[in-house]
């Protein structure tokens, strides 16, 4: 789960963290005001979306004037704002985040993620500060400190100087770095984050360290001991299937191709897509049914695929082994009936009760067309679609 | 012969009372010899009690003690799942396999750096499989775990994944063929797991009744890259992969919590090229996983 950027700071602030004073707005007025609250003469207006890249696509703004505020807040607030992340048609701006403007000397970067490969959690730092880390990692992976924290240890003192040190921050802030690095560490591992990044963390003209911005994302399997930041979700930020698929157990992603499948198991689920393209389409969706897939849950999957205007067909692959083929080809019928089903269907079922799944469909009437691999349902869907 | 468990092993079932263990388990005690293999069950506000005929105990140890079992298989609910795992690591189980899927992954970093720890300062290393997995089997011998049991056939072919049903779509493959499995064994989808692709290609390698290895990994993490370079070196028997996941956007997690590509080494066409350099016979299409192994042997 991700949040805003204004959130990420309350939280960074909870635990410490030092961040510049600011406040989230909903509209022009608020802005306008929050400003005023603030005090100054220099405000940065910042779009509030789930993207990373909000400053390249021009959703963060600097005002000198509660003027300027009022204007730049105006032009953020409601706009589509494209970013590399939001894809072509961009995200609509429905909140900002109106901050005191920053003294900064120098911008750093730091972060806390899992490791897969050691199995620890992995806390970086580097000069550069700014960027987009990906390229750094690229271009200059020398720029890059990490070290890896024994979660039965905690993040050492000499682990924290090794990064300050590492990326150069003066003599004179390094205890502030040190002591951010170790609030950060804590923040994430209380928080059950999956990351948790301060891209510009900052060195300020009088040698204080600040989150200028930040970033989480949180372990989905540990948000019912998490709360606070459930509260803190933005269902405006996501694709409404894939929120109303959750409702329902249903693991759904949407894509950009036109041939809608429904899969039991998420590595079936991807092989199946892969199978599509192989075969010369390319998938709608990625849907996994999970483990225990009755009438109403196939129903609602097939809605949820086929209220894309782009899907000119499906393809169901069920591989049964706990769960009956028969369980799913009556809920595949079900489902077909109950929407009227004007697309080509292509049913591969294998496994468990797989003869009886198979009569159950060729007696309903419908037109499925029943495949025996996945190479051949591939073939026959595309077939199908073209 | 077989990897990890065989027809002898004694298994403890944790969260046997449990609606999902109790299911399982049935299907586990009915499958090859299960009858004798499945002793004990864990559940202290059960103990002296009895399911499906097996003694339930208060504690691991209790049930290591009073059956000599050297295995447990987990389905204990993802809030209590990383302390049972520990609970089997502490008993000295030689293998603890846990099919809980939805552990949060702090919980999982805490109780494997435990168990690296307690290994570290000369404790016994109890191996975890999974979590988030289907667990293993040796056909005709002992079924651990959620698979069905009816599509598998004896044999010498081994089997690895990430994924429970892409396993199941292997297993069926290979026994269409007239071939069988040795052992077929889940890894499990999680980011913080136990054996990796690495330690099960390792077993195969050195189990004289499998001839050839089918390994699937899907997009996320270093796993597969590891294993496949490992297997350059070292693997004596021809191996096909697969990768799921060519298709897959970067940054969504795709159904597994550990199917997420967060950089550019783990995307499926990154693993496949290492694979193949690495000298598997690689496959873009998992229909002909089983096709391409028997044209092999």
């Amino acid at each position: 789960m991700k949040i805003h950027e204004y959130q990420g700071k309350e939280i960074l602030r909870k635990f410490g963290v030092a961040t510049p004073r600011g406040t989230a707005c909903f509209s022009v007025d608020d802005a306008v005001k929050a400003a005023q609250e603030l005090g100054g003469n220099v405000w940065v207006v910042k779009a509030q979306i789930h993207a990373g890249g909000r400053g390249k696509g021009g959703g963060v703004k600097l005002a000198r004037s509660l003027d300027e505020v009022r204007a730049r807040a105006s032009e953020i607030l409601g706009m589509q704002l494209v970013t590399h992340q939001t894809g072509p048609g961009g995200q609509k701006v429905r909140r900002l985040l109106i901050e005191d403007g920053a003294d900064i000397k120098k911008e750093y970067y730091a972060a806390a993620l899992t490791d897969r490969a050691t199995q620890k959690v992995a806390l970086m730092a580097s000069s550069e500060g700014g960027m987009d880390i990906e390229e750094v990692a690229h271009k200059t992976p020398e720029k890059i400190i990490k070290v890896f924290v024994d979660p039965l240890v905690g993040l050492t003192d000499e682990q924290a100087k090794q990064l300050a040190v590492g990326i150069g921050v003066p003599e004179a802030s390094q205890a502030q770095a040190i002591d951010t690095f170790k609030k950060l560490y804590t923040c994430y591992m209380e928080t059950d984050a999956s990351l948790a990044e301060i891209n510009p963390l900052i060195l300020e003209g009088n040698g204080n360290i600040k989150a200028l911005d930040a970033k989480f994302n949180f372990d989905s399997n540990a948000l019912y001991r998490q709360p606070e930041i459930v509260g803190m979700r933005d269902l405006d930020e996501e694709d409404p299937d894939e929120i109303e698929a959750s409702q329902f157990d249903l693991a759904y992603i949407s894509l950009d191709g036109n041939i809608g499948c429904l899969v039991n198991g998420a590595g079936l689920a991807m092989a199946t897509m892969d199978t599509i393209k192989l075969f010369g389409a390319e998938p709608a969706n990625f849907l996994d049914v999970g483990g225990g897939a009755t009438t109403e849950k196939v129903t609602e999957a097939f809605k949820i695929m086929l209220r894309n205007p782009k899907v000119k067909g499906i393809l169901v692959n069920i591989f049964g082994g706990i769960m009956r083929c028969d369980t799913i080809a009556t809920g595949v019928v079900a489902a077909a009936r109950e929407v009227h089903l004007s697309v080509p269907l292509v049913v591969r079922m294998k496994g468990t009760n797989e003869d009886l799944g198979k009569k159950i469909l060729a007696d309903s009437g419908l037109p499925i067309i029943a495949a025996d691999t996945m190479a051949e349902a591939a073939t026959k869907i595309v077939a199908a679609v073209k | 012969m077989s990897i990890l468990i065989n027809k002898d092993t004694k298994v403890i079932t944790q969260g046997i009372t449990g609606k999902t263990g109790q299911f399982h388990t049935e299907k586990c005690i009915e499958y090859a010899n299960g009858r004798n293999c499945f002793v004990a069950g864990v559940n202290p506000k059960k103990a002296g009690e009895k399911i499906f005929d097996v003694p339930i105990y208060a504690s691991v140890k209790e049930a290591k003690e009073s059956t000599g079992a050297t295995v447990s298989v987990i389905y204990v609910p993802p809030a209590g799942a990383a302390a049972a795992i520990w609970e089997a690591c502490e008993a000295d189980l030689d293998l603890a396999i846990c099919i809980t899927e939805g552990i949060p992954v702090r919980d999982m970093l805490v109780v494997r750096n435990r168990m690296k720890a307690k290994e570290a300062a000369g404790g016994k290393k109890t191996l975890l499989l999974g979590p988030n997995c289907p667990g293993l089997i040796t056909p005709d011998e002992i079924k651990i775990g959620i698979m069905p049991g009816h599509i598998h056939r004896k044999g010498r072919i081994g089997i690895v994944s990430r994924s429970g049903t892409l396993t199941y779509e292997a297993v069926a493959q290979v026994t269409e063929l007239g071939l069988g499995q040795s052992s077929a064994v889940g890894i499990g989808g999680d980011p913080i797991n136990g054996l990796k692709h690495i330690d099960i290609m390792k077993a195969f390698n050195d189990d004289p009744d499998t001839d050839a290895v089918i390994m699937i990994g899907e997009i996320g993490g270093p796993d597969e890259a590891e294993a496949a370079r490992w297997c350059k070196e070292n693997m004596k028997k021809p191996i096909v992969g697969f990768i799921a996941g060519v298709t897959a956007p970067a940054g969504k997690r795709m159904g597994h919590a550990g199917a997420l590509i967060s950089g550019g080494a783990d995307t499926a066409d990154a693993k496949l090229a290492i694979m193949e350099e690495c000298g598997f016979k690689i496959t873009r299409d998992p229909s002909v996983m089983a096709k391409l192994l028997k044209a092999m042997l």
